[in-house]
């Protein structure tokens, strides 16, 4: 088939880097520096994309503020990943966690000071030192601004090293040729509705989370798992989609976020009562337990008649305390959203908070090097050529079954460099390409002008409305048997609906109508996964929480759970293994052990 | 007598008119500026009757309820809802602000939205930014330096050091302080504007930047930098509470101080 009535411009690249958040901008950067020549295609100008809105730190052992070693960190993450991360990847995270701070440094971020001039640290959830476990000063931080001002130093060096951008093009699908290699990505630019082929030797994919697909949630409007999406329709595996992150202080009713760092700086959580449950649940790291383990306090805190407010459904913040000063120093950003979004001046009251969807363990499988996995039945670490993927859109898995606070800004600065160092490896600029098949891209044109044209009688907001309301409602923080059995009947009905999708605008030029209606389609696969594979993980293992199973079962399911979405649009499930080693003899395997905070 | 007439387009006619449903008793009109490229007509004005019973607090809420109900035609751009990203810059009653983070009930009467001032429209509210963005590259906004950094450390500040940068690092380049300047507007080719001059003078606040001299030399022209008349436009319109105009101020006062 082949679909006409496109201008179609053909690029040809050494390497195409899709999204220029952190991880994007990051690989990018690496890729320039290795001297192959890359494109970065972006939805969203750069500084606007999600890495913008982290807040609290990330995270390294540099030890400024007191001791801290890699190792621990190690145990830290394996401990907050409930044993499904793999400890290969996580040794190299924490261990590349020093040097990737310090390069951040000498490239301009404006981070906060110690009285001696260095990076300065605070206490993040689940952050500790060896021994007693109690939090240590592990979060790098620029107040709590850490995502501008990582993502605007990152951008500032793509513009010293005169990346090649473009901006506000937005991916529509995979390029894969007929031996399964990945040969680039179909793009269309917005501002002048112009269809772009990007051939590549490689892909990255740091498309970010998907968020968007839960009514309620920290992540921005474009948080909408395109990478992922077209990772599916590709006939690839999306990893772990079932653990889905909770954040405990998502501002009441508004859903933006409040970081940890707030509580890492001194802050506190309260129920009705006045009672500081958090050590009740968690008595050595109390509000820095992770967040997991307090997303489901204060869940239980609210479910047992101890929520605060008229309906007694949130639970207090307290920032009182800290002094104007300490909150204008550390925490200027959130007092501002305070103010806005809940009307609360913070130096004076507490800020109604609820836990809120706010970060995507599971996405589209890597090694350690980030190329994305497609394994086959002899060999479960298998790697799809051609193809990459980095940061939240990624599953490496570093963060398992529950992300620690401040991994994600790390994992984007790691493994961006991580991709960057193993294109420079494995791959010569200019290398010739292989003749693309003349019908390369019409797969997804076709989708495309399907969606362009879509005359069906519902809108994409009605759609995703009930799409969002059903993971809300059923892949929630507390998930049971029925909830799941419910939810997957409900969002394949969900998923149904799409024939009936109606679009307005016609235009070929910023037709946002259109880039929502695709992004509902991404948001789909997201969502299906994500529901069919907690679904059938019948036990309780970090973000998530069967009621009907509460405990964690590592003989049965210390695995990694894998989706695939048929050409029908069902999903059938697989599972590789957990890496139960790791990169080096510098450190040993952590064998599970129960998980107390 | 010389006779003046508007380029060809430029005029604002009257738009369409969309109730609020039978019901709604809470009601605030949007008049909303719509232009759309692709069908050669004039850009025009269309109102919104919204029922505030149902909708969010700020004028964002309003635009993506009118997205999802109304007429889904309507483009904006929009991403962090928590004024931190920029996308959501336009002109809300006069003022250049971020839709995220402006309260509906803040504005008196009807709601009036145009796009970001003198910029090129694409499309409804999505104006170009190529400009700004080119001219932000042009100042060189990374660290320079000559010196290597430390290999396995990061470079030293003091906090003193480090609260020069206040007020500057924060900015979101959303252009709100850009496209409200009167210079700019006359001059947007040749004067670099307040937006980026607030982020030349992080540069040159610095103490790890080693090219104090060359940034001064680059900025001291009549129009780069010297078309900043104080209007101070740009501080009473930042959505971050930053001020631009102080910055622009202490610039002048480095190169006075060179001289």
């Amino acid at each position: 088939m082949s679909v006409s009535g496109y201008d179609i411009v053909e690029h040809t690249y050494d390497v195409v880097v899709v999204g220029a958040g952190g991880a994007g901008l990051r690989a990018t950067l690496g890729m320039s520096e290795a001297g192959l020549k890359t494109a970065c295609i972006t939805k969203v100008f750069p500084t606007r994309s999600h890495t913008v809105a982290a807040q609290g730190g990330i995270s390294a052992a540099l030890g400024n503020m007191e001791p801290d070693s890699w190792d621990w960190h190690v145990y830290d993450t394996v401990k907050g990943a409930d044993w499904l991360g793999d400890q290969d990847c996580i040794e190299y995270l924490c261990k590349e966690a020093i040097p990737a701070v310090i390069e951040l440094e000498h490239y301009g971020v404006p981070f906060s000071r110690t009285e001696d001039g260095k990076i300065y640290q605070r206490p993040f959830g689940g952050h500790t030192r060896a021994g007693d476990h109690r939090p240590v000063s592990r979060a790098c931080a620029a107040a709590d601004r850490t995502g501008h001002a990582m993502l605007h130093t990152l951008y500032q060096q793509s513009l010293k090293n005169e990346t090649e951008f473009f901006v506000e093009y937005f991916a529509l699908d995979l390029i894969m040729d007929d031996e399964g290699a990945c040969r680039g990505v179909v793009a269309w630019n917005l501002d002048d509705g112009s269809i772009h082929i990007f051939r590549a030797n490689l892909t990255v994919l740091a498309t970010g989370g998907y968020g968007r697909a839960y009514f309620s949630c920290t992540s921005a409007h474009t948080c909408t798992g395109d990478g992922n999406g077209m990772v599916a329709r590709a006939g690839l595996p999306l990893q772990d989609m079932e653990f889905v992150q909770f954040h405990p202080t998502g501002v009441y009713g508004a859903g933006m976020l409040i970081t940890e760092g707030a509580r890492g700086e001194g802050g506190y959580l309260t129920n009705a009562a006045g009672e500081r449950f958090m050590e009740r649940h968690a008595p050595t790291a109390k509000d820095l337990a992770s967040r997991d383990v307090v997303s489901r306090a204060m869940t239980v805190e609210i479910r047992e008649g101890r929520g605060v407010g008229p309906d007694q459904d949130h639970i207090f913040l307290h920032l009182e305390h800290l002094g104007a000063d300490t909150l204008k120093l550390r925490l200027p950003g959130i007092t501002e959203t305070s103010r806005i979004f809940a009307g609360v001046d913070a130096s004076r009251e507490p800020i109604p908070v609820l836990p809120t969807v706010h970060y995507n363990m599971g996405g589209i499988p890597t090694n350690v090097h980030g190329q994305v996995i497609r394994p086959t039945d002899s060999n479960p670490d298998a790697v799809c050529p051609g193809l990459m993927a980095v940061g939240e859109a990624a599953c490496v898995s570093v963060h398992g079954a529950n992300r620690l606070g401040t991994n994600s800004l790390l994992d984007l600065v790691v493994f961006g460099r991580a991709v960057a160092h193993h294109a420079r490896d494995t791959l010569k600029p200019g290398e010739p390409h292989k003749p693309l098949a003349k019908d390369a891209a019409d797969v997804a044109l076709a989708r495309f002008d399907r969606l362009r044209n879509a005359n069906g009688s519902m809108r994409t907001s009605e759609i995703r409305g009930n799409m969002q309301r059903t993971m809300q409602n059923d892949a929630a923080v507390f998930r049971t048997n029925q909830s799941l059995k419910e939810g997957v009947e409900k969002i394949y009905r969900v998923a149904e609906s799409l024939p009936e999708l109606r679009i307005s605008d016609r235009s070929l030029i910023w037709n946002s109508d259109l880039v929502e209606a695709l992004e509902l389609e991404n948001l789909m696969e997201c969502a299906k996964t994500t529901m069919v594979s907690a679904e059938a993980r019948k036990e309780s293992r970090g973000a998530h929480a069967h009621e009907d199973y509460p405990k964690r079962d590592d003989v049965n399911w210390m695995k990694h759970t894998l989706a695939w979405v048929d050409t029908k649009g069902k999903v059938t499930l697989g599972y590789r293994p957990v890496h139960t080693y790791t990169l080096s003899n510098e450190i040993s395997y952590i064998e599970p052990e129960e998980r107390i905070y | 007598m010389v006779e003046f007439s508007l380029p060809a387009n430029s005029k604002v006619v009257e738009g369409k008119s969309h109730k609020a449903p039978d019901g709604a008793t809470n009601i605030r009109r949007f008049n909303v500026y719509r232009y759309q490229p692709d069908e050669g007509n004039n850009p025009q004005m269309d109102t919104f009757e919204v029922d505030m019973d149902r909708c969010g607090p700020m004028v964002l809420d309003a635009l993506i309820k009118i997205k999802d109900e109304v007429d889904s035609t309507l483009t904006f751009r929009r991403s962090c809802r928590e004024g931190v990203c920029g996308s959501c810059a336009m002109n809300i009653d006069g003022t250049n602000t971020l839709a995220c983070t402006k309260a509906i009930e803040d504005v008196k009467g009807d709601v009036k939205i145009y796009p970001l001032p003198h910029m090129p429209v694409i499309k409804d509210l999505v104006p170009d930014l190529s400009i700004p963005y080119a001219q932000y590259a042009s100042i060189k906004p990374w660290l320079q330096t000559d010196t290597p950094p430390p290999a396995n450390e990061e470079r030293r500040q003091s906090i003193e050091e480090r609260e020069k940068l206040d007020g500057l690092w924060e900015c979101i380049l959303c252009f709100c302080c850009q496209t409200s300047c009167p210079s700019y507007w006359w001059n947007g080719d040749r004067y670099l504007g307040p937006a980026i001059l607030l982020q030349a003078h992080r540069f040159l606040a610095d103490s790890r930047d080693e090219y104090t001299g060359q940034r001064l030399d680059e900025l001291d022209d009549p129009f780069r930098l010297y078309r900043c008349h104080t209007i101070m436009n740009c501080t009473n319109t930042c959505p971050k509470n930053l001020n631009p105009g102080q910055a622009i101020g202490e610039i002048k006062e480095m190169l006075a101080r060179r001289r």
